[in-house]
């Protein structure tokens, strides 16, 4: 088995995953009606990412596991995504920040492995491509409204940048796994999609008006299945059908 | 016999007219979400291939999470099967990637007399992709003083609009 690219496919799976999973606990809870659709439809774009993903990582690791026993049956420590993605929504203002800073880096990220060696990550990139650039076009335009908007959503702009900046550190980080498939050219190295991500986040911080965050704390470990409180709560939940029905079939 | 002149190759000959058949049979199956197109209209057939008593239907989905893409594939095997082919394999392919660029025409016009617009312009130019506004023209009347009122519609590939002209809501089907 390819190791390396097994745990690549996870960590960009799993991201995916949790981050849709995130994003559709607002369905039915949305400020208005068209954000409450719009998030449900990210969440569906991001699921959907996740399992092309997760069925590539089930093949390529070959004992016949699915999308769905990958999603379903795995515990937290087998989890590998970045752990910005399984923090809490807190509020609308919260949950557009990071979507926002996870989006510019999904859109630099797959740019790039639109021209990866390897023929189906690249094909699932150029698909992926397109709906993440909506995406961050969305939250970025929330950004400025709240940011610029009034006292209150200022204020609340300003607490999910200090909240989440910390964790988008790992999002840049080589290690041994990745620095073998960049030599392969299966993929970049995580530190070259920084300055690309630098500029398109700080020219929607610009335009709302508000200050880019010291980086004073950093938090890792999603990558190597060490994660935060917060996602064996969210796992429990997505995956309690499954597990207490584990042969139910539609 | 020489390669290359397939028109004298009995079996390729009936495997031409075999596939084409098969193509008219997947006109009946409709996009469950927009049941006005047919998936030849959306531009998601790639490739069909006959081989005796069994088709091969290539597909492409619309967008990653698109939820229709089961039952799609569901309905493309009990189209063939009804047909009365044996047997069907229904094969996804995700490069390269849909456009709605390859919506045809009539899918486009389809679209409009259901009150959808279609469409404005070219995905290859991806200016929408980035953030330039087209100019979406009302399917009610015709105005094209038309405002975004959201990036995300009923569907994933639709975007919800507003006629500044008849003040009707409608749906934009986005360029991708």
């Amino acid at each position: 088995m390819d190791s390396a690219l097994f745990q690549y496919a996870l960590r960009l799976g799993d991201t995916s995953l949790i981050l849709g999973h995130r994003l559709s606990e607002w369905c039915g809870h949305g400020p208005i009606l068209e954000e409450d659709i719009a998030m449900s439809n990210i969440a569906l774009d991001l699921i959907g990412q996740a399992r092309m993903f997760l069925t590539y990582a089930g093949e390529i690791e070959g004992e016949g596991r699915d999308e769905d026993a990958l999603a379903y049956h795995r515990n937290e420590r087998d989890w590998r995504n970045m752990i910005i993605a399984e923090q809490p929504n807190g509020d609308f203002a919260a949950t557009m920040t990071r979507q926002f800073l996870v989006a510019a880096w999904q859109v630099e990220l797959y740019t790039a492995l639109t021209r990866s060696t390897d023929e189906r990550v690249a094909a699932i990139a150029a698909k992926a491509i397109k709906e993440v650039t909506y995406h961050r076009r969305h939250a970025g335009e929330w950004m400025v409204r709240l940011g610029d908007g009034t006292e209150e959503s200022r204020t609340r702009l300003l607490d999910a940048l200090v909240e989440f900046w910390g964790y988008t550190h790992e999002l840049f980080e080589l290690d041994a796994v990745e620095a073998d498939l960049v030599a392969r050219g299966v993929t970049v190295p995580a530190e070259s999609l920084k300055p690309a991500w630098d500029a398109a986040v700080n020219a929607v911080l610009a335009q709302a008006t508000v200050d880019r965050p010291g980086d004073g704390w950093s938090i890792r470990g999603g990558k190597d299945g060490i994660h935060s409180e917060h996602l064996g709560y969210l796992l429990a939940e997505m995956q309690s059908v499954p597990r207490a029905y584990p042969d139910a079939r539609w | 016999m020489p390669a290359g002149s397939p028109n004298r190759n009995p079996d390729a000959a009936v495997a031409r007219h075999s596939e084409a058949k098969a193509w008219k049979v997947l006109d009946a199956v409709v996009d469950p979400e927009i049941p006005v197109l047919t998936i030849g209209d959306l531009g998601i057939i790639r490739d069909v291939k006959t081989e005796g008593d069994r088709v091969t239907v290539t597909i492409t989905p619309t967008y990653s999470g698109c939820p229709a893409m089961n039952l799609i594939e569901m309905q493309i095997r009990d189209a063939i099967l009804g047909a009365g082919w044996a047997d069907v394999a229904v094969v996804t392919v995700l490069s390269p990637a849909w456009t709605t660029d390859w919506l045809s025409a009539e899918g486009r016009e389809k679209l409009k007399s259901i009150g959808i617009a279609p469409p404005v312009g070219s995905a290859g130019g991806r200016g929408a992709l980035f953030g330039a506004e087209p100019t979406v023209s009302c399917p009610h009347c015709g105005a094209s003083t038309t405002t975004k009122l959201s990036e995300f519609g009923s569907t994933s590939c639709k975007a919800l609009y507003r006629c500044d002209a008849c003040l009707e809501p409608f749906d934009y089907f986005k360029c991708l």
